[in-house]
C-alpha cells in the first residue's frame, strides 16, 4: 500500500521500494517453506542418529500412519482456515462416522456400503457445518465448538461405554494395506490428495477464490465471488476428508469407541498452522502443509522410538506450534531496530 | 442495547426455571432447597471459569488453556501438599492463584508482545501445560490418602447452609460484577471488544488490556485449580480434560459474543447455571449420562443461533485481528 503512495518519492537509501506488489510476498511463502524444510531436515538426521531402529524402509513406512488421517483433514482445513473460517468439529466428525459404520456392521453391512457411510456421514456433518455458518451467518467456531459436542455426544448416545468391532476382513484394507512394497494405501492416498489440493488452492479459479475471501470477504463480494457458496463447498469438503479420515482410522483400529479420535482437531490445526496458513485467513499453501504434516510425524516418531510417553511429545508439539509462528515476528522486530 | 440484554438474560432465568420445574414433575425433590444449592455447588467451579474466559473473549481474545492451566495449577499444589504437608492452605490457595495467574500472563504476553493470535498461543499453551503435568508428576496420581486432611475439607466446609465452594463462587461473581460495572477497567475490557480503534484513541492500552484479561483468566484458572483437586480428592494428568470447551460453552450460552464487547457476568452466571441443571437433571429423568454431550452441543448451537438474532453479526469473528493503529 506504501509504496504506492511513496514511489515518486526519492527512495531511501536503505529501504528498497518493489516495482512488484508480490514479490515481497512471495519470496516471504517461499522463506517459510524453506524453513520448515529445514526443519524437518534436522528432525529427520537427529531422529536417525538418536536412535538405530529410525533409518529402515519400514520404519519410515510405520511413521507415515503417524500423520496421513490427520494430514488428509489438514489439507480441507487449510483451504478452510485460508477463507478466514474454521472448523474444530473435525475429530467429532470422525467419531460419529466411525460409529455409524459400527452400527452398520451390526447390520451385517459389506465393505463398500461402509465406506460410503463414513465417508457419506463426514460429508452431511460438514454440510450440516455449512448450513449453520453460511445459511444461517453464524461464527464458524462457535458453530463448530457447539457441534463438536453434538456429533461426538451422538456416538456417545448410540455406544455409550461400549465397543463395535467385528469388521469385515477386506474393510481392513484401508487403514493396513500396503500398494506397493512399503508404501501404505494411506500415504499414496494422502500423496494424491496432496497433489489434488494443490492444484485446486494454487491453480484455478476456486482456489483464487479462496484466497480473495480470506483477505477481502466484502471485496470478494463485490467482485462477483459467491463466498456463502465458496464457503459451503469448502465445509463440505473438510466435512468429506473427516469421512475419508474415520474410513481410514477405523479400519487400522479395527474398532470403534466414542472416545476415538480425540483431540485431533487442535493437531490437525497446529499441522495447518505450522505449515504457514494464516489462522487470520488469505494466505498459505498447501506444500507447506504437507511439509508440517511429516515435522509432525517425524517428531513424534522419533521421539516415540526414544520412548518418549505420548503426553510429553505434545509439550514439543505446542513449542513448536508457538516458536515457529513467534521466530519470524521476533526476527522482524528485531531487525525494525 | 440494554434493555436487549436484560432481555436475554430474563429468557436465561425463565429457561432454566421451566427445566427445573419440569424436571420436577418427574422427581419432586429436584427443586428442593438443599438439591438446588447441591446443583449451585456442582456448577460453582465452571460459573467462576465461565467469568475469566468472558473477560477474554470481550477482548477479542480466546483461551483455550484455561482447564489444563486449572489442572497443572492443581497439580503442583496437590504435591505441595504431599511433600509439605505443613504449609497452611491458604498459602496454597494463593500459590495456586499465583501459579495460574502466571500462567495466564506468558499467554497474555506472547498475545500482547508477539501478536501471535489468541487462539494460536492457548492451542499450543493447552498442550505444553497438559504436558508439564505429566512432567513435574512423573505420570502418577496423586491420591486422597495422600492429601492432608485440611487440604481436602476447604471445598466440603459448611457455612449457613452451603459449602465453601459455593461461597468461593459467590464471591468471585461479586468481584466481577464490581469489577465490570464499576471499574475503569472492566469498561476498558469491553471498550477494547467493541472497538479497539476507538478504545486506543480513547486512552485505552488495547493490548495491555489483553494481557490483563488473559492474567485474570490465569488466576481464576489457578484459583479453580485448587478447589478441583481438593474438592475431588485426586490429581492426574487428564483432571478437567475437554473442560475448556464446556466453559465457552457457558460463556456462549450466557450471551457472551464471540466477536468480543458483548456479555454479562449475570449472563457468563447463567450460562453455566443452565449446563449444571441439564448435567443434574439427565440422571434424575433417568436419562443417561452418556446423552449430557449432545445436549450441551445442541444447547450451544441454539444459543449461537439465538444470539446472533440480536447481534446481527456486527463485525468481525474472533479469527480476524483486531484494527489496532
Amino acid at each position: 500500500m506504501s509504496s504506492l503512495t511513496d514511489a515518486p518519492e526519492a527512495p531511501v537509501a536503505h529501504r528498497q521500494i518493489p516495482d512488484r506488489l508480490d514479490n515481497p510476498l512471495r519470496s516471504a511463502l517461499l522463506s517459510w517453506e524453506t524453513l520448515l524444510l529445514v526443519v524437518a531436515m534436522v528432525i529427520f538426521i537427529v531422529n536417525s542418529f538418536a536412535s538405530p531402529y529410525f533409518l529402515n524402509a519400514w520404519s519410515l513406512s510405520d511413521l507415515t500412519f503417524n500423520f496421513t488421517e490427520k494430514a488428509l483433514i489438514a489439507l480441507a482445513m487449510a483451504l478452510l482456515i485460508i477463507s478466514g473460517e474454521i472448523d474444530l468439529s473435525v475429530a467429532s466428525i470422525i467419531a460419529l462416522a466411525s460409529t455409524l459404520m459400527g452400527l452398520a456392521v451390526q447390520y451385517g453391512a459389506d465393505t463398500p456400503t461402509l465406506v460410503g457411510i463414513g465417508v457419506g456421514t463426514g460429508l452431511v456433518c460438514g454440510a450440516f457445518n455449512g448450513i449453520l455458518v453460511t445459511g444461517l451467518k453464524l461464527p464458524s467456531i462457535v458453530v463448530t465448538i457447539g457441534t463438536m459436542s453434538l456429533f461426538r455426544g451422538l456416538s456417545f448416545i448410540i455406544l455409550g461405554d461400549g465397543v463395535f468391532k467385528g469388521y469385515p476382513p477386506g474393510f481392513a484394507f484401508f487403514g493396513q494395506g500396503y500398494v506397493s512394497w512399503v508404501i501404505s494405501f494411506e500415504f499414496a492416498l494422502f500423496l494424491a490428495a496432496a497433489a489434488v489440493y494443490h492444484g485446486v488452492l494454487h491453480s484455478t479459479n476456486f482456489g483464487r477464490r479462496i484466497f480473495a475471501i480470506g483477505n477481502n470477504q466484502v471485496a470478494a463480494q463485490f467482485s462477483g465471488v459467491r463466498v456463502g457458496r465458496i464457503k459451503f463447498v469448502l465445509f463440505c469438503l473438510t466435512g468429506l476428508m473427516s469421512g475419508i479420515a474415520a474410513v481410514l482410522l477405523t479400519s487400522r483400529l479395527g474398532s470403534t469407541r466414542p472416545s476415538i479420535a480425540q483431540g485431533w482437531e487442535l493437531e490437525v490445526i497446529t499441522m495447518v498452522v505450522l505449515g504457514g496458513v494464516s489462522i487470520l485467513g488469505g494466505a498459505g499453501s498447501i506444500s507447506g502443509v504437507v511439509i508440517a504434516a511429516f515435522i509432525m510425524g517425524l517428531v513424534t516418531f522419533g521421539l516415540g522410538l526414544l520412548n518418549v510417553p505420548g503426553i510429553v511429545m505434545s509439550i514439543f508439539i505446542g513449542a513448536l506450534l508457538i516458536l515457529v509462528i513467534a521466530l519470524p515476528i521476533v526476527y522482524r522486530m528485531v531487525r525494525r531496530r | 442495547m440494554k434493555t436487549l440484554m436484560k432481555y436475554r438474560e430474563i429468557w436465561l432465568v425463565v429457561a432454566i426455571l421451566a427445566l427445573a420445574v419440569g424436571v420436577s414433575f418427574r422427581s419432586p425433590g429436584f427443586i428442593q432447597p438443599k438439591s438446588l444449592a447441591n446443583i449451585f455447588n456442582d456448577t460453582s467451579i465452571l460459573i467462576m471459569l465461565a467469568l475469566g474466559q468472558m473477560v477474554v473473549i470481550l477482548t477479542r481474545s480466546i483461551d483455550l488453556s484455561m482447564a489444563a492451566n486449572l489442572a497443572l495449577c492443581g497439580m503442583v499444589v496437590a504435591l505441595l501438599n504431599v511433600a509439605f504437608p505443613g504449609i497452611p492452605v491458604p498459602l496454597l490457595l494463593l500459590a495456586a492463584a499465583a501459579l495460574g495467574t502466571a500462567l495466564g500472563a506468558v499467554n497474555g504476553a506472547l498475545v500482547w508482545r508477539l501478536d501471535i493470535p489468541p487462539i494460536v498461543v492457548t492451542l499450543g499453551t493447552l498442550t505444553i501445560y497438559r504436558g508439564m503435568i505429566y512432567v513435574i508428576a512423573g505420570g502418577s496420581w496423586v491420591n486422597a490418602h495422600q492429601m492432608t486432611e485440611a487440604f481436602k475439607a476447604v471445598p466440603r466446609t459448611e457455612l449457613f447452609g452451603i459449602t465453601l465452594l459455593s461461597w468461593f463462587a459467590i464471591a468471585v461473581v461479586a468481584v466481577f460484577f464490581v469489577l465490570m460495572t464499576r471499574a475503569p477497567l472492566g469498561r476498558s475490557f469491553y471498550a477494547t471488544g467493541i472497538n479497539p480503534t476507538a478504545a486506543t484513541y480513547a486512552g485505552i492500552d488495547v493490548g495491555r488490556t489483553r494481557f490483563i484479561a488473559f492474567c485474570v483468566a490465569g488466576m481464576v484458572s489457578g484459583l479453580s485449580g485448587y478447589l478441583w483437586i481438593a474438592r475431588y480428592a485426586v490429581a492426574y494428568v487428564d483432571v478437567a480434560g475437554g473442560f475448556e470447551l464446556n466453559i465457552i460453552a457457558a460463556c456462549v450460552i450466557g450471551g457472551v459474543s464471540i466477536a468480543g464487547g458483548i456479555g454479562t457476568v449475570a449472563g457468563a452466571m447463567l450460562g453455566a447455571l443452565f449446563l449444571g441443571v441439564v448435567n443434574n437433571a439427565l440422571p434424575v429423568i433417568g436419562i443417561s449420562p452418556f446423552w449430557q454431550m449432545a445436549i450441551s452441543g445442541t444447547a450451544i448451537l441454539l444459543a449461537v443461533i439465538f444470539n446472533s438474532r440480536g447481534e446481527r453479526r456486527r463485525g468481525r469473528i474472533i479469527l480476524k485481528r483486531a484494527e489496532v493503529l
